[in-house]
């Protein structure tokens, strides 16, 4: 195995990020170190791992929200310094504000990429993107008038409309209900795959990651979480939701997330496979063929 | 349902108006025992003595002088006799320069104090120290430094306004949620754009409750500053009416200070509910 690296084709790439908190009682606890990962332009990616392992404090840094103590995300060949309308965001709360309507939340958005827009234009755009998550009709309506679904709709059409070079979620779907949940996942991975939006995603839902995502990367519990491994997804691009498990590779690949998630994110740690680089995590390919289960060899 | 609930709390309050007006009219007639006096002695004394009529005046004594005083608001007779719209006028816009100076300083300063954690611990000795004294304990200094009982007042005014809005200012601001700060942030927002644009309209309903509790203060303290400094405004005038025995007028600048009172709340709640968010 060698230890060459190239940024070829690596449109983000997490370069041994590391994040410390000062502990209560002196010393520091280590969220996670040496982290190492890249996503491919136009991919969809989500990350997975128990709440404590330092998936937010990633995106968060991937967002320039917080600067990892050591280590460098790289986007698109420049470090990440702060934030950048590049990189849009959706947050878990929606984040809306409530005093603007939909168009004056989408708006304020456009009018922060383009300040030398005219009204009008930015008008255009914001309406062509609320139309775009189904929300055409309510534009006027204020935050508080909408549904959970609505709302994290007009935080989408939101993060949209900056046309980023990548969109970053986090546990966009988690408060809404199932139904919602399930329209919501059709409308992103629909905008996604015609516009070929890179995206980063945080999730806790298996059945969601196994969806959206090309490439799934698992996390292990902090804290000094790992990257255990990166799995690629091996059903087909145009897979439904609703037939997803008719998907001959479905349970193979799901059944390889749940265990990592119920036993693996804890062990992996102790019993670290030999070969295991923290710089080049291993990708997996789960399939239903009776293929060996994971292949070491970093691609 | 709350149609109803209004129509009765209405018919409730008209009938505990009637009652209170009752009460007061059948607690200020004729008291009847006379004394029977020397007449030299009697104008001394008083019609209370004299006459038996009690020296408070009944109801309809005061809608009677009410009705004098609506008439012809703003006469002006020389220094001590001026209408009561007059009076009014004075002490408004006593208030509102007074208050506005406060606004035009409190807000900004609030903002900074709100925005920056150094700040708000390095002034908050000062405002602690400075909030809790009486608006009135200023009245000698302003009057030995500025030299003019009505700026005095007018600084009365804007010292006792400052706090409120001041603290709530600052506490608004320091807690506009951190999600609203971070899609700023994710958008590279400038700073003087997001103060008006993020920041200011987050904060907009606490400012405005520190806004309606100085409006408050200011007018309680404008009455009593007048009081002080004389001359004009409705404080004055109850002391004056106090000096010329006409309880009738007292009585009556009680009451018109409670409208006025209420009318001043009132319009800041109306603004307060313009910038009010569901959330």
């Amino acid at each position: 195995m060698t230890l060459t690296y190239n940024n070829e084709d690596k449109f983000i790439s997490i370069e041994g990020i590391a994040r410390r908190y000062p502990k209560a009682g002196g010393g520091e606890t280590t969220i996670f170190d040496d982290l190492w990962f890249s996503m491919n332009r136009g991919e969809f990616s989500c990350i997975i791992g128990h709440s404590g392992c330092g998936k937010t404090t990633v995106l968060n840094i991937l967002a320039g929200l917080e600067l990892p103590e050591d280590g460098v995300a790289v986007v698109d060949g420049k470090a990440i310094e702060g934030p950048s309308l590049d990189r849009a965001v959706i947050f878990q709360s929606h984040a809306l504000l409530p005093w603007r309507t939909v168009l004056g939340n989408v708006s304020f958005a456009i009018a922060s990429k383009w300040p030398n827009w005219s009204q009008e234009k930015i008008r255009d755009q914001a309406m062509r993107f609320i139309e775009k998550v189904g929300l055409k009709g309510s534009e006027l309506k204020k935050p508080a008038e909408l549904s959970g679904g609505m709302k994290q709709r007009v935080g989408i059409a939101r993060a949209l409309s900056i046309e980023p070079k990548i969109l970053l979620m986090d546990e966009p779907f988690s408060a809404l209900d199932a139904l919602t949940r399930g329209t919501l996942q059709d409308e992103v991975r629909r905008i996604c795959l015609e516009t070929g939006q890179t995206a980063f995603m945080i999730t806790h839902d298996v059945d969601e990651a196994i969806y959206l995502a090309d490439r799934i990367v698992l996390m292990t519990n902090g804290p000094g979480a790992m990257v255990a491994e990166i799995v690629e997804n091996p059903l087909p691009r145009d897979r439904g939701r609703i037939d997803l498990h008719k998907q001959p590779d479905y349970y193979a690949l799901r059944n390889h997330l749940i265990d990592f998630l119920v036993t693996r994110s804890r062990s992996f740690k102790d019993a670290i496979p030999e070969g295991y680089s923290k710089r080049h995590p291993p990708i997996v390919r789960p399939t239903s063929a009776p293929t060996p289960k994971a292949d070491l060899s970093a691609a | 349902m709350s149609n109803n609930l209004t129509l009765r709390a209405s018919v409730l309050s008209f009938v505990i108006l009637a009652l209170f007006l009752a009460a007061w009219h059948i607690a200020t007639r004729q008291t009847g025992a006379v004394a029977n006096m020397d007449p030299e002695y009697a104008k001394l004394m008083g019609l209370t003595a004299t006459t038996g009529k009690s020296a408070m005046p009944g109801p309809f004594d005061v809608a009677a002088k009410i009705w004098e005083h609506l008439k012809n608001p703003f006469y002006d007779r020389g220094p001590n006799d001026k209408g009561l719209g007059i009076q009014l006028a004075f002490s408004i816009g006593r208030v509102m320069l007074g208050y506005m100076i406060a606004v035009c300083v409190a807000i900004p300063t609030g903002f900074v104090i709100g925005m920056s954690p150094l700040m708000s611990k390095a002034l908050n000795p000062f405002i602690q120290v400075m909030k809790p004294i009486s608006p009135l304990a200023w009245m000698p200094l302003a009057l030995y430094t500025i030299k003019d009982s009505s700026i005095s007042a007018i600084f009365v005014i804007f010292i006792c306004s400052l706090w409120p809005m001041l603290i709530n200012t600052a506490f608004g601001v320091a807690s506009v949620r951190k999600e609203w700060l971070n899609v700023a942030r994710t958008l590279e927002v400038r700073p003087i754009r997001k103060a008006f644009t993020v920041i200011l309209p987050a904060a907009a309903p606490t400012i405005l409750t520190g806004m309606r509790i100085s409006i408050g203060i200011a007018w309680l303290v404008i009455v009593a500053a007048e009081m002080l400094v004389g001359g004009t405004g409705i404080g004055y005038f109850v002391w004056n009416e106090w000096n010329n025995l006409s309880i009738v007028n007292v009585i009556i600048s009680i009451l018109v200070i409670g409208l006025v009172g209420m009318l001043l709340d009132q319009a800041l709640a109306r603004v307060a509910r313009l910038v009010t968010y569901p959330d």
